[in-house]
């Protein structure tokens, strides 16, 4: 993955790591569904149970980190653009970010 | 249940329709080449492309399988809510700048960008179809649903008429009116849904503890009587002597019977609630012995949705706040409805819907739904299927088809990424609402028993005749705007992937054009037929199905793509078909289709659960594993 650009594997390691994040918040959620229903029914937060919080959670939990991805990623520099395209299929990256430049 | 089609309904409906037909014909003159065709150029504005990215990705089965499924058991329909927001974690995360570097029209771009293989053409362009032509289902079912209470159709007028209406959308017009038409829609849905719920809270809960009969507590031994509270029992024959927990009582204007449903009510006590049957004859409808209509001497199913009690005793609650809703409607006592059959001499059936009154704390935790009622038993297989359709919610929506394309309708991967942005935000804030309509409708006392997917319109009807046709409308719409989403996904992997890919046939842009439209003719009608034969299902169960045979198609060689470097083409192929054909077969194995789809005994079937996610998945993955190091190139070891 030499050709991709040093912002190209940033980005990528920051969606990646956002990415594991949300996995284990979701596989939380999944496995106490299955194997502990009963703690899904208790009032956690202003009377509402854990399944209606933790679901409203996972929700609003995925905006904000989309938000965070979007602040966090790197914009790059335009005359770079070139070394990501004939790379093989590897991670997110950016290959024209004029807009944000 | 009967519906009085409204004039302003009518008239709302045909004016959005027509404002959106018009509106791709309007944009539609621009797209000749099949850049524009099927990528509208990559000129989209990222702003627009999130909302369409929710117009595309809210579909009929969002909107109305999901608030039928919650409105009828709860929280569980809401699980699906999760799943399919989850899943754009995954597509913004790891797919979305990828897609948008390596492919050009189609989602087998993308998977051929390193090989330039006409078997990875070939079998990516068959899974889109394949993963397509499953989501068409559940959207023309969805179709057909609306157009009954809405214009008096019957649910295939409607069928066809989304059929018509999308493959004149798709041929006129091609990306980018379906993308200008997805925004549309996917805004006024979310705006409305909003609507609704600020409409709903103000309204807040009433009880309604007679809105059904009920007789008793009387003792068990009162049961075995030729009376019953002063009322004659009809002697139990023709099927019913089969189920001793239903009583019939004959009515003094004889017409038909007053059906009662034996329920447990303390020591050696009963009580009788009221139940309503409807049998199909070959003459039509009968509900509780008389004919469906509206005459003295005809019946109709009532609608139902009540709560038989608030906290407190209270009668009504009076505007509730957003936390508010949950608590009260938790110490409420909520009538959710079941059913039963009954088989008769001349092998015509009736289904007996009876009431479940149930505290409202079971509506609002997982497990009511009785495909959910696995996770809290001790059965491995009920807890594999819920797992299952978790795993293949969260890793779906990244393999979607109709939703990759949308990535080559912006510039560059800045652009995808803060379209995929706006996407969550839109999509996370209505499925945050479908759990007030949902609920909202559950308790609106206006839901019919014969079709779930109509919860969410019903409720609004229940608050005002316009509201009802507006979200109605935009219900219709919204599958129009998916189903061409859907179909031009497909017309691009027939034009594009099989045919100038694999088969090498060499067309020029305008004719490559041509045989997409030709294609989309083609699968349009595909899923017309497809949309009257699955009628009977929740639209939302079906679209799960569509999501386990896009993530165990799509999903494992997408990934494995991007992050292995010794991925193969042949790998790629036998991970696409693998993970195809292992899912699909699943399903059409599977007890769920044995039962609604063939009418066949769901015992004999084959598949030990019906999500085949869990398994297939991770096959597809270990396929591209094996097939890829035993084809690995000898002189570069990657």
């Amino acid at each position: 993955m030499s050709s991709l650009t040093d912002t190209q594997r940033s980005n990528a390691r920051l969606g990646l790591w956002l990415f594991a994040v949300y996995l284990v918040l979701y596989l939380g959620f999944v496995l106490l569904s299955a194997f502990a229903a009963d703690v899904m029914e208790r009032p956690v937060l202003a009377g509402l149970n854990l399944a209606i919080v933790y679901g409203f959670g996972l929700i609003v939990g995925a905006l904000l980190m989309a938000l965070l991805y979007g602040m966090l990623c790197k914009s790059e520099p335009l005359d770079e653009s070139s070394h990501g395209s004939t790379s093989q299929a590897a991670t997110a990256g950016d290959e024209a970010q004029g807009d944000l430049a | 249940m009967i519906y009085d089609p409204s004039w302003i309904a009518v008239f709302v409906f045909f004016t959005f329709v027509g404002a959106t037909v018009g509106l791709s014909f309007f944009l539609g003159r621009k797209a000749k080449s099949s850049a524009g065709y099927f990528a509208a150029h990559g000129q989209i504005p990222w702003a627009v492309n999130g909302i369409a990215f929710a117009g595309d990705y809210l579909s009929a089965a969002s909107f109305l399988g999901i608030c039928g499924m919650i409105a009828s058991y709860g929280y569980d329909g809401f699980l699906y809510s999760i799943g399919f927001l989850a899943g754009w974690i995954v597509a913004l995360f790891v797919i979305a700048e990828p897609m948008k570097r390596l492919g050009r029209f189609t989602f087998a771009d993308a998977l051929d960008a390193k090989f330039d293989s006409r078997g990875i053409k070939a079998a990516a362009g068959a899974s889109t179809l394949v993963v397509s032509v499953f989501y068409l289902i559940p959207q023309m079912v969805g179709a057909g649903s609306l157009i009954q209470p809405l214009l008096g159709f019957p649910h295939w007028v409607g069928v066809v008429l989304v059929g018509i209406v999308v493959i004149t959308i798709v041929v006129t017009a091609g990306m980018v009116s379906t993308t200008w038409v997805q925004f549309l829609k996917g805004s006024l849905l979310v705006v409305f849904s909003a609507v609704l719920v600020v409409l709903l809270l103000g309204r807040g809960f009433v009880a309604q503890p007679d809105a059904f009969e009920s007789i008793g507590p009387i003792p068990v031994a009162g049961l075995n009587q030729a009376e019953i509270a002063g009322r004659r029992v009809l002697p139990a024959t023709d099927g019913w002597q089969e189920h001793d927990d239903l009583v019939r009582f004959s009515r003094s204007d004889d017409v038909g019977f007053d059906l009662f449903h034996v329920q447990p009510a303390g020591e050696a006590q009963v009580i009788l609630r009221q139940a309503q049957a409807i049998r199909r004859t070959s003459d039509g409808a009968m509900i509780d012995g008389a004919p469906l209509g509206r005459e003295a001497t005809q019946k109709e199913l009532k609608p139902v949705g009540t709560l038989t009690k608030l906290p407190d005793g209270q009668s009504e609650t009076g505007p509730l706040g957003p936390v508010s809703f949950f608590n009260t409607l938790g110490e409420s006592e909520v009538v959710l409805w079941r059913n039963m059959t009954v088989e008769h001499e001349d092998e015509t059936k009736s289904t007996v819907y009876f009431q479940k009154l149930t505290p409202g704390n079971e509506v609002l935790r997982p497990g009511e739904h009785p495909k959910f009622a696995g996770i809290r038993s001790d059965e491995p297989g009920g807890k594999l299927n819920f797992l299952s359709l978790m795993l293949a919610l969260f890793c779906g929506t990244a393999s979607l088809p109709h939703i990759l394309i949308r990535y080559y309708t912006v510039k560059d991967g800045a652009a995808a990424r803060k379209s995929t942005i706006v996407g969550i935000a839109s999509i996370g804030f209505f499925y945050v609402l479908t759990l007030y309509l949902g609920l909202g409708a559950m308790t609106s006392g206006s839901m019919d028993l014969t079709d779930s997917n109509m919860a969410a319109p019903l409720l609004a009807r229940s608050i005002s005749t316009w509201l009802f046709a507006i979200i109605s409308a935009i219900a219709f719409t919204t599958v129009l705007g998916t189903v061409s989403g859907l179909i031009l996904a497909s017309s691009g992997a027939v034009a594009h992937d099989i045919l100038v890919g694999v088969v090498g046939m060499k067309l020029s842009e305008a004719k490559k054009v041509r045989v997409a439209k030709i294609a989309a003719v083609v699968v349009g009608a595909i899923a017309i037929v497809l949309g009257i034969l699955f009628k009977e299902m929740n639209v939302g169960y079906l679209v799960g199905w569509a999501f386990s045979v896009a993530a165990s198609a799509n999903l494992p060689a997408l990934v494995m793509l991007l992050f292995w470097k010794a991925t193969t083409k042949e790998g790629i192929v036998a991970s696409v078909l693998v993970g195809m054909i292992s899912s699909l077969g699943w399903i059409l194995l599977s007890s769920d289709t044995y039962k609604s789809v063939y009418g066949w005994d769901p015992e004999l079937a084959y598949a030990p659960f019906s999500q085949p996610g869990i398994v297939t998945i991770p096959l597809a993955f270990a396929t591209l594993i094996v097939v890829s190091l035993m084809t690995k190139p000898k002189a570069a070891a990657a």
